[in-house]
């Protein structure tokens, strides 16, 4: 029996009846990892701490370079923070521990977040399982590969503008971000601020609901965790969805839209009518301005949270040869030039312009007056939708290094899900097809806030319905 | 060389506004919970949040909320019912986030003002606006070691910053306005206000321009002053640079400056090449907050009655002087004290001038404040009923006061101890009497040829025959008496 | 209003990020090619709209003012690049 092939429900059930132990299926993924990650290379590295087996769910689980491990290296991928090793836990991570979750290593993704594809870590891409000279998506790459390639259960990723739904859709797997304020981001090292959240990635619904479980929640340490409670999210895996109604804006179906995917996501509409869904055609008038809205607001907030990379307290510090301006000037242009890649020194420019006098009117405040349209667009068509679909991304998994020369192209492949946290909405990702090439598709569903369970019974019954989950990449 | 401005002399108007940042009291720093602590040694009042560490939040102290509300109130501030925190942003070794969180365009209060007696007159000053922030880390800079030590301890702190309209028109204006400020906020206890301690520190902008003119001149902000007194130096010599560049044909630069203490004089900050851009944005960490009117009256109703209110009450309700009132509405703490030995004792003069004259030397004497002085307000009121009845006389009851505090011992057992008693008994009085004036016959001589008031010598050699413990008008009387009847 | 060599080096300043001469050209490139593209956004009628700093509506978060332990000095310090007597090493500052 290959341990590592299954889901975390089916070894929980294991657990249960003795037919396997926790660590033999911790050994089974590590060996699984030895096997196929020097092709992969979904992990930085290998956690330091050992588990001990013990509480309700010990499941070997991924985390994302990005969120704070205690006593682990934790680098967001880039070299400014290398040799960095958290003092305290992620509030995630603490909920990870008491479940008792196996913590196996730590995984790759775009340096800080910014990326679509993976490739601007500082240790290299991570390379798609169904196609290694494809990307696998970003910036939970790392996240997403591990798990499509059995090397991890399941995994915890993060998600500012569809870095957990994109990764997922081209690993063909399930990711889903919360609704905003959902998860705790206390110990998340942050992108923007008001955009990111924690979120899960796995092999199929029932082990997204089951991972929701562990990580949602308030945390009095993050003033901006909801104090909402938080449902049995396994209680919404219902196969049904009579009666319930998908919008679909039309929006969605635009230029550079490959065709197979378009294809791939209106045979998953037919299905869910057979099965009694309503589908309504809606509009979201603002969404062909949401990449711009993102890429001023996010950066903005990325351009101030990044500002405590200096070299003063931890990390990289670069020793300056000789004086230009003045010894401590010098120490923090050279560690930041030297600690951050191309793609983060332009997002912290840009987002540094959108904030510099005689410009925050132009592009932040406006950025933020736009966000309102969109989030206001939004609520109008779920007053009368249930659930929105969309593709998750207009194409599938392109390769390595095809969209890097042209930063403008990478961000618009982010179109389908950014409003989603612009909004502060729920919004899931779930395999529905491959391309001729044998890449996966993945739709995406997006929901009313704190309307998980919304999602997760459309996908289950989605889901329940198809075979896409139960395909396996040829590693 | 002292440096008079009137502004009949000067040709020019002087403008200058304070900005004064006051560390609050809060158990806790403003966003984490660390302890707010002055004194600690090096980085051990630190917390993953205050080190601004990745992936760190803030959370905001509800207590430092509260006491924004409450000095927002204190200078007749409107609280605005919408409030929020925005990132300054800005590199600094001190600044662990590379950002300052602070209150930009909804701070807790605006459109205040505080009453200022200037010489002669009281004007109001108004208070443009105070807002909440924290404070950043301590840099020592260690020359020998060519390289500088920070310390995140002081990181986070609570710290409200009190900003006033351009309304002082003189040096000695921005120092009472200090003084009186300093006051007010130490009556409301949520800062011990201590420049030394640097729980209360001010920068000042200052401008001139010709008089009469209604547009402002070009201001230049001063720093790094430690003191009320450095400030009101500091601005005296900032007002002549001023001048001089003017009147010499030059422009006044925009610029910070460094007051140097030691050398009395401004020098430019090297490291503001560049004009800082904030780039001020609401900060997405933290969430807004509105302020229900019924807070606010909660506040309110829990204001401590401030000095200004007490020193007219105090003129009206006791008929105190002007000076006596002063002095103890100085300390909210004086002016406790005196109203508690009030209901033992309703004596308000006498009381205020014990208070105000040898119990006010006594605190200057030992560098203490009357909270820390082992003397309570019924230990004082006894002591002044036997000044008054006559166990002994003024001159010893300040004797007595002083060997109370230093013994920690109420008045009748020290009087008795130390044998201070007033000796008022006529027997023991006569026999004083008596050797006086067999030893001063000239000045008899002149008593029975009709000069009374001669009698006043023979007393005081009589008091310090009796090492000041005879009574006085008794020793007059008894005088006159043996004088007129021999 | 398009995106010059000079914006660059300003903004690289303020950002602290040193941009050598022969990486000036890329970036200025790419930083005026993504301003250019969210210069639509200058096509929307926004006057009339508030902006959303916070996608849900959370308000009034306040924490009680009580003592919770701090880290010890050698936990501060453990993550250090530089340390000397208890505190965070760095260059000579001037001021």
């Amino acid at each position: 029996m290959n341990l590592h092939s299954l889901t975390a429900h089916a070894l929980l059930d294991l657990f249960k009846s003795g037919k396997a132990s926790a660590k033999e299926a911790y050994e089974a993924v590590l060996g699984r990892i030895k096997t196929v990650d020097p092709r992969v290379k979904a992990y930085v590295h290998m956690a330091h701490s050992k588990p001990d087996f013990q509480g309700e769910m010990p499941i070997p689980i991924a985390i994302k370079d990005n969120l704070c491990t205690k006593q682990e290296e934790i680098t967001c991928a880039s070299r400014i923070l290398k040799g960095f090793r958290s003092p305290y836990d992620a509030g995630v991570i603490e909920r990870v521990k008491k479940s008792g979750g196996s913590i196996l290593g730590i995984v790759n993704m775009d340096e800080f977040a910014f990326g679509s594809s993976c490739e601007t870590s500082c240790y290299g891409p991570t390379f798609n399982p169904w196609d290694l000279q494809c990307v696998p998506g970003g910036s939970s790459g790392g996240s997403a590969a591990s798990v499509a390639a059995d090397e991890a259960m399941w995994a915890l990723g993060s998600d500012t503008g569809g870095s957990i739904r994109q990764p997922a859709s081209f690993c063909g797997i399930v990711g889903l971000k919360p609704t905003y304020g959902r998860v705790s981001r206390y110990g998340l090292i942050a992108f923007a601020s008001s955009l990111d959240q924690i979120g899960p990635l796995t092999k199929d619904v029932r082990d997204c609901a089951l991972l929701m479980n562990i990580i949602a929640g308030y945390d009095e340490r993050d003033s901006t965790s909801v104090n909402e409670p938080v449902p049995d999210f396994t209680k919404a895996l219902v196969n049904d969805v009579r009666g319930l109604k998908i919008g679909i804006p039309k929006e969605a179906f635009v230029d550079g839209l490959d065709p197979e995917v378009r294809r791939s996501v209106e045979e998953a509409l037919d299905l869910l009518k057979k099965l009694g869904a309503v589908i309504k055609e809606v509009s979201l008038p603002h969404t062909p301005y949401a990449v711009a809205t993102y890429y001023i607001v996010a950066t903005a907030e990325a351009s101030s949270n990044l500002a405590r990379f200096d070299g003063v307290r931890y990390g990289l510090r670069a020793q300056p040869s000789r004086v230009r301006k003045n010894a401590l000037v010098d120490m923090y242009e050279e560690t930041r030039s030297l600690g951050f890649g191309d793609e983060a020194k332009r997002r912290i420019m840009l987002g540094t312009y959108a904030l510099s006098s005689g410009y925050y009117d132009a592009y932040y405040l406006r950025g933020q007056k736009v966000r309102t349209l969109i989030k206001n667009d939004l609520d109008e068509v779920f007053k009368d939708c249930d659930v929105i679909m969309t593709p998750t991304s207009p194409t599938v998994a392109f390769k390595v290094g095809e969209k890097l020369s042209d930063p403008l192209s990478m961000y618009l492949s982010d179109i389908y899900t950014i409003p989603a946290n612009l909004a502060g909405i729920p919004a899931i990702s779930i395999p529905c097809g491959f391309s001729q090439s044998g890449l996966p598709i993945g739709l995406q569903l997006m929901g009313k806030a704190f309307d998980e369970e919304m999602l997760l019974r459309v996908s289950y019954t989605y889901e329940q319905n198809t075979e896409w989950h139960l395909k396996k990449p040829n590693l | 060389m002292a440096f008079k401005e009137t502004k009949s002399m000067s040709q020019f108007e002087t403008v200058i506004g304070l900005e004064v940042h006051l560390q609050l009291n809060t158990r806790t720093k403003i966003f984490c919970s660390c302890a707010n602590q002055y004194g600690c040694a090096p980085n051990t009042n630190v917390c993953p949040v205050c080190l601004g560490l990745p992936g760190t939040l803030p959370v905001l102290n509800h207590q430092a909320l509260l006491s924004g509300i409450k000095v927002g109130l204190a200078l007749n501030g409107e609280i605005n019912a919408f409030i929020k925190f925005d990132r300054k942003n800005y590199y600094y070794p001190d600044l662990p986030k590379g950002y300052q969180i602070s209150q930009f365009d909804y701070p807790v209060a605006k459109n205040g003002y505080l009453k200022v007696k200037s010489g002669s007159e009281e004007k109001r000053i108004g208070i443009k606006r105070a807002h909440l922030e924290e404070d950043a880390g301590k840099l020592i800079h260690d020359n020998s070691g060519s390289c500088s030590l920070v310390d995140y301890n002081r990181t986070g702190t609570p710290l409200i910053e009190i900003v006033t309209e351009p309304d002082l028109r003189s040096p000695q204006e921005a120092y009472d306005y200090l003084n009186t400020l300093k006051l007010t906020l130490q009556y409301l206890g949520i800062s011990d206000c201590d420049m030394e301690k640097g729980s209360l520190r001010c920068d000042a902008n200052v401008s001139i321009r010709p008089a009469g003119q209604t547009t402002l001149g070009t201001k230049t902000e001063l720093k790094n002053m430690n003191s009320f007194r450095a400030v009101k130096t500091a601005l005296e010599y900032e007002v002549r640079r001023h001048e001089q560049v003017i009147t010499s044909g030059g422009k006044v630069e925009q610029e910070t400056l460094l007051w140097d203490d030691e050398k009395a004089q401004t020098r430019t900050m090297r490291s503001k090449e560049q004009a800082h851009d904030y780039r001020y944005f609401p900060d997405p960490d933290l969430v807004p907050f509105t302020i229900d009117y019924k807070v606010i009256d909660g506040v309110r109703a829990e204001l401590p009655e401030l000095p200004q209110a007490k020193f007219l009450r105090f003129l009206s309700q006791y008929g105190l002087s002007d000076y006596d009132a002063n002095i103890l509405v100085a300390d909210g703490r004086m002016a406790d004290f005196f109203e508690a030995a009030l209901k033992e004792y309703p004596q308000a003069k006498k009381i205020a001038n014990w208070l105000a004259g040898p119990v006010l030397m006594e605190l200057n004497n030992r560098k203490v404040s009357i909270g820390s002085l082992k003397l309570s307000p019924k230990g004082l009121v006894d002591l002044i009923a036997k000044v008054e009845e006559g166990q002994v006389s003024n001159l010893v009851g300040k004797e007595v006061l002083t060997f109370m505090l230093d013994e920690a011992k109420d008045a009748e057992d020290i009087i008795k101890e130390k044998g201070l008693a007033q000796v008022s008994d006529d027997s023991a009085l006569f026999v004083i009497i008596d050797e006086v004036i067999a030893q001063n016959p000239a000045v008899v001589e002149q008593i029975k040829s009709g000069k009374p008031n001669a009698a006043g010598f023979l007393v005081g050699q009589a008091m310090k025959k009796s090492g000041g413990r005879a009574n006085p008008k008794k020793l007059n009387e008894l005088i006159t008496r043996r004088i007129t009847s021999a | 209003m398009p995106v010059s060599k000079n914006d660059v080096k300003y903004i690289a300043a303020l950002a602290r990020i040193d941009v050598p001469e022969d990486k000036l050209e890329g970036f200025t490139k790419s930083l005026a090619g993504i301003i250019q593209y969210v210069e639509q956004l200058q096509k929307l009628d926004v006057d009339q709209v508030k902006p959303t700093s916070h996608a849900v509506p959370v308000g009034n978060v306040l924490r009680p003012d009580k003592v919770k332990p701090s880290l010890t000095n050698q936990e501060a310090l453990a993550i250090a690049v530089e340390a000397k007597d208890g505190s965070f090493k760095v260059p000579l500052v001037i001021e």
